[in-house]
């Protein structure tokens, strides 16, 4: 008996969606126009990621708009500002769910601001699009994340770096669960390749000071250093092992630098030659993407001084949402959920991106690159990864019914300790 | 002597909020009720400190110690207990008893001041830290684990012993009706003994000490009580969020529960309640606009306060309406009153 | 042993850096008994003077060492003016007009200069070894430049005529006025003072830490802890404080980690209150500057 109760409350909001559904949910929508909300900090330690990612959503639903909108209506973007607080993102997202009726919420820059507000939209049933990279294992059939996953770059960057460098790594990364989830997937694909990791250290996200470490490292003697830094304040760490002379003595690959264009606050010396892996950079040499580049810089009211992935995301989010819409032919949540794992496609400025409709992440281009006096040369290129991690654990064909996080805490579903 | 010289008032106060209560759902938007829940779990957290620091004088810049703590301990018992009745019980208990240790630690160390407020925030800052790094699988209490950043999910409150969950338009009742009974609770508890020797103590320790009462202890009791008010505060925010997280324990809102009583107005219970509301949909609504930096808004607001209303909106709102024979109710007053008489240039 | 001198020097550069961002709030505080919340944002305008004035030309050593403290301590001063005067007396008020201030000023510099900055500045002295591994030259710099930093307010409070008046003000703020000190004068400078020290640590740490709107929240707790386990003695708290609390936190970042590290300095400062409630000068070197 407790035992039910137990698991009952466990998946509690998801439950309880199911009882609140009927009563809530009961909307007639007889207007024209199409609702997208969007919920990215705009203030607050994430405005960094955040405005960028706004500007590029603005950018896609104004060029859906001058085509002509979808299926004949016009898309209307409501924007929240969370101001880098949770609580916020609870409130816009029923907000946005509830009281704007949002026929699509495009949300989160943080792992903790998705899992806030996934529960919600699933309760009220406004579709969801997460278009951050992440640690993967998100499992759900309402929300659909379009980042780049460890599996994707960092799979493919610790092979590239070892065989650069050498075999021995040293993982710095930030202390919470997208470092920690990150630096164990470090772990696993170091000892795929043969390598060995000497330490793993992580670091509060509010440290600034990383003195001690880089005499640590130094101790440690490893070939190269990888990073899962995040942050304003992690930044201070590519100055400080900079400013020890060491960018050039232990080399450092990242799957997180430069998303933000952190790679132009440091000095060029601070960054040459580190090696990064994304889905998408703004150096990507195709017509498309110089057309995106130039488009958004044209149409952002402020200067984005580097578009990085989740920028880019933003706006191969909202395209990849809008054909599903067209090709649904209307805005039905469900036909359009369909649509979206029918699969369809999107050719963007990263390359074709396809949805994966076992786990709804996507199929997408990565990137090598490396620094280079501040711009980043693109070594190599991987088409059509497949979400790797996620679908370890996630199959949505099989068992449509789910709404979970598998990596909440760690990568022990996945059968990775 | 009449203790409730207000009692036309504070029938007043309570009548608006029943009305408030039940009529909220019918006339507003499902979101708003919803949202407003979250808003009463503020204002609960304001109550308790202008508690304690309007009516004990206690400077506790970490207040939100036991607003997390509520939150985390309600979140981690109801994952465990399966039943959420009993994990509000522990969670004011978990609160309580730890605004009683950490009461103890400073009462008798004879710490006060600015040096309390100082110790209070570092102590929430540690919990900051420490809830923050425990995002491994490593950290769990029976089946819960914390999450770290991330934080972990808060389950919805139940009838008790039917295990039917409750919907949010219930849930706001639940809220409102725990913030009138923490109210009415708390203008009881400040016209009682204990409440009126914690006035006392406030305007002069030493005086209070020499009449002969152990003001550790009573210090102790009010910040235990504010303790468990705080926790109950974080019961609501779980349940109005749908997760805890450390940001529940973080510096900006320790500082905006300081903010909601100063522009409230310290001294009273009511004011805090409503500096909580005002300030909710302040910052809530900067956040649907783009125009202007919600920060800088903030802090013009708090500046223009210190500058222009430092004694915050309520009593400067009652000087004006209520006549002063009225306004005679407490020690504080009676103080207020006696010092006017001796400098009538004021 | 190598490795032994540069763990020594990690937490020299640990104790100075502490040292080096409380002095200006160590100044308001223990001369005018203000908190100032603004501390951390006074500390991001340096870094942000230095910034601005680089890209504009400006000599790195000259916009550090000069220009930073100059245009925070007029900054500083402005503010005095407009807001502080008003609340003397008021700890709890001039804790929350700061903090508002603090507020104000972080979105002030995001609307005028985006949430991130797009060019830096890099830490002008090289890199050194130290057998076989390498330190940032530029912290043993910081830590030269600290030292001097504290002979030099310790030689404007002991031996200038200005500095016999503000402690004398600090002392007996009555007694300095019917002696016919303006005391309102010396509130202003002792004001403007403290955010250009402020201002100039912000300068000096620009290179390593970056500059970005919301950087003084880093600073800020960490400066007012060590102030106030200091207790009232500007110098000699800050140092003792900075010098407990530096050691303690890069000590145990070394044996196990930085968020323990973090912790450690927190848990020494709470225990350090119990023991001493009013900071290390209220008990030790009471008679120190």
């Amino acid at each position: 008996m407790t035992m039910n109760r137990r698991t009952l409350l466990k998946s509690a909001s998801a439950a309880s969606l199911v009882l609140a559904a009927p009563g809530i949910v009961g909307r007639a929508r007889a207007n024209d126009t199409i609702k997208l909300a969007a919920i990215l900090d705009q203030s607050g330690g994430l405005d960094l990621l955040g405005r960028p990612m706004l500007a590029a959503t603005k950018m896609a639903v104004d060029e859906i708009n001058a085509a002509g909108g979808l299926n004949g209506a016009e898309v209307e973007l409501i924007s929240y500002d969370p101001q880098t607080t949770i609580q916020f993102y609870t409130q816009f997202a029923t907000q946005a769910a509830a009281g704007d009726r949002a026929d699509v919420v495009h949300a989160g820059i943080t792992s903790a601001s998705r899992e806030a507000i996934r529960p919600l939209l699933n309760r009220y049933q406004s579709l969801y699009f997460y278009n951050t990279l992440y640690e993967g294992g998100v499992c759900d059939m309402n929300n659909f994340c379009t980042g780049s996953t460890p599996a994707q770059t960092v799979e493919k960057l610790v092979p590239f770096a070892m065989e650069r460098f050498g075999k021995k790594v040293y993982v710095v990364a930030a202390d919470y669960n997208y470092g920690q989830i990150t630096a164990q997937w470090v772990k696993k694909y170091v000892e795929d390749n043969g390598g060995e990791t000497v330490d793993i250290e992580f670091f509060p996200l509010d440290v600034s000071n990383f003195g001690p470490s880089i005499q640590k490292i130094q101790a440690a003697k490893p070939d190269f250093v990888m990073s899962a830094l995040v942050g304003a304040a992690h930044i201070s760490f590519y100055r400080q092992y900079a400013s020890a002379g060491l960018t050039t003595e232990i080399p450092l690959a990242s799957t997180t630098f430069a998303l933000g264009g952190e790679h132009l606050l440091v000095s060029p010396e601070a960054a040459e030659g580190m090696l990064l892996a994304y889905g998408y950079f703004e150096e990507i040499d195709t017509p498309a993407n110089a057309e995106f580049v130039e488009k958004l810089r044209a149409s952002s009211s402020e200067e984005i001084p580097y578009i990085g992935e989740t920028t880019a995301r933003s706006y191969e989010g909202v395209m990849l949402w809008a054909e599903a819409v067209k090709k649904a032919g209307t805005k039905d949540r469900m036909a359009v959920i369909d649509a979206l794992r029918s699969p369809v496609s999107f050719d963007g400025p990263s390359g074709t991106m396809t949805i994966e409709p076992k786990t709804n992440h996507a199929l997408q281009n990565v990137y090598i690159g490396e620094i280079k006096n501040q711009k980043i040369e693109i070594i190599e290129e991987f088409e059509a990864q497949p979400p790797a991690d996620t679908l370890l654990v996630c199959d949505l064909d099989e068992n449509p019914n789910q709404s979970t996080f598998y990596f909440e805490n760690g990568l022990a579903a996945a059968g990775i300790e | 002597m009449n203790r409730w010289p207000d009692k036309g008032r504070l029938v007043a106060v309570g009548l608006i909020g029943l009305v408030f209560m039940f009529g909220a759902p019918q006339v507003l938007q499902l979101f708003t009720v919803i949202n407003l829940t979250t808003a009463i779990a503020l204002a609960v957290l304001a109550l308790s400190l202008g508690l304690v620091w309007g009516f004990g004088g206690i400077l506790c810049f970490g207040q939100t110690t036991f607003f997390g703590l509520g939150a985390y301990a309600y979140a981690v018992a109801a994952q465990n207990f399966g039943d959420t009745t009993g994990a509000v019980i522990v969670a004011i208990l978990v609160a309580a008893a730890a605004a009683a240790i950490l009461g103890y630690f400073m009462f008798w160390g004879r710490i006060s001041d600015v040096y309390l407020g100082v110790i209070t925030l570092t102590v929430t800052l540690i919990l900051f830290n420490l809830i923050r790094r425990t995002s491994g699988p490593e950290y769990k209490i029976g089946t819960a684990l914390l999450g770290g950043f991330n934080g972990t999910s808060a389950p919805p409150l139940q009838v008790p012993w039917s295990g039917a969950m409750l919907f949010p338009t219930q849930m706001f009742y639940v809220a409102m009706g725990a913030l009138l009974i923490a109210y009415f609770g708390c203008i009881w508890l400040t016209r009682t003994h204990f409440g009126r020797v914690c006035v006392a103590i406030r305007e002069n320790e030493t005086r209070a000490e020499l009449i002969g009462y152990d003001t550790r202890l009573y210090k102790l009791g009010l910040f235990s009580i504010g303790g468990g008010l705080a926790g109950l505060a974080g019961i609501l925010m779980a349940n109005g969020i749908g997760r805890v997280t450390p940001d529940l324990f973080g510096l900006p809102y320790a500082a905006q529960a300081i903010i909601w009583v100063i522009v409230g107005g310290r001294g009273t219970l009511i004011g805090p309640v409503l500096g909580a509301f005002g300030i909710f949909y302040l910052t809530s609504w900067l956040g649907t606009q783009q125009t202007v930096n919600a920060n800088m808004v903030l802090g013009l607001v708090l500046i223009g306060f210190v500058l222009l209303l430092p004694k915050g909106v309520v009593p400067w709102v009652m000087e004006r309406v209520a006549r002063p024979r009225r306004s005679a109710k407490a020690g504080r007053a009676r103080v207020r009153a006696g010092r006017r008489a001796m400098q009538p240039a004021e | 042993m190598d490795y032994a001198a540069v763990i020594v020097l990690q937490v020299a550069y640990g104790i100075a850096n502490l040292a080096l961002i409380g002095l200006g709030l160590a100044i308001i505080f223990g001369m005018m008994r203000v908190i100032n919340l603004a501390h951390g944002e006074f500390l991001m305008l340096g870094g942000y003077t230095v910034v601005v004035a680089t890209n504009n030309g400006v000599n790195l050593w000259f916009a550090m060492l000069i220009l930073a403290p100059v245009v925070v301590g007029l900054i500083g001063v402005v503010v005095e003016r407009v807001l502080i005067r008003f609340l003397y007396g008021r700890m709890v008020d001039t804790l929350l007009a700061t903090w508002g201030l603090s507020l104000f000023l972080i979105g002030l510099v995001t609307t005028i200069f985006g949430p991130t900055t797009t060019t830096t500045v890099s830490p002008p002295v090289g890199a050194l070894k130290i057998g076989d591994f390498f330190t940032s030259g530029y912290e043993l710099f910081l830590i030269a430049v600290t030292l001097a930093l504290f002979a030099l307010v310790y030689a404007v409070l002991k031996f200038t005529k200005l500095g016999l008046l503000a402690r004398g003000t600090m002392q007996r703020a009555d007694m300095a006025a019917a002696l016919g000190v303006s005391t309102s004068t010396i509130y202003m400078i002792t004001f403007g003072l403290g955010a250009a020290v402020a201002g100039l640590a912000g300068a000096l740490l620009a290179p390593i830490t970056g500059v970005v709107p919301t950087i003084g929240a880093a600073y800020i707790a960490k400066a007012f802890i060590t102030v106030i386990s200091g207790g009232a003695a500007i110098l000699a708290g800050t140092a003792s404080a900075a010098a407990l609390l530096g050691f303690i936190n890069q000590a145990i970042t070394f044996i196990t980690g930085p968020t323990v590290g973090e912790v450690a300095l927190l848990v020494a400062a709470i225990v350090l209150l119990r023991l001493l409630p009013t900071g290390i000068t209220g008990r030790f070197f009471r008679r120190g500057l």
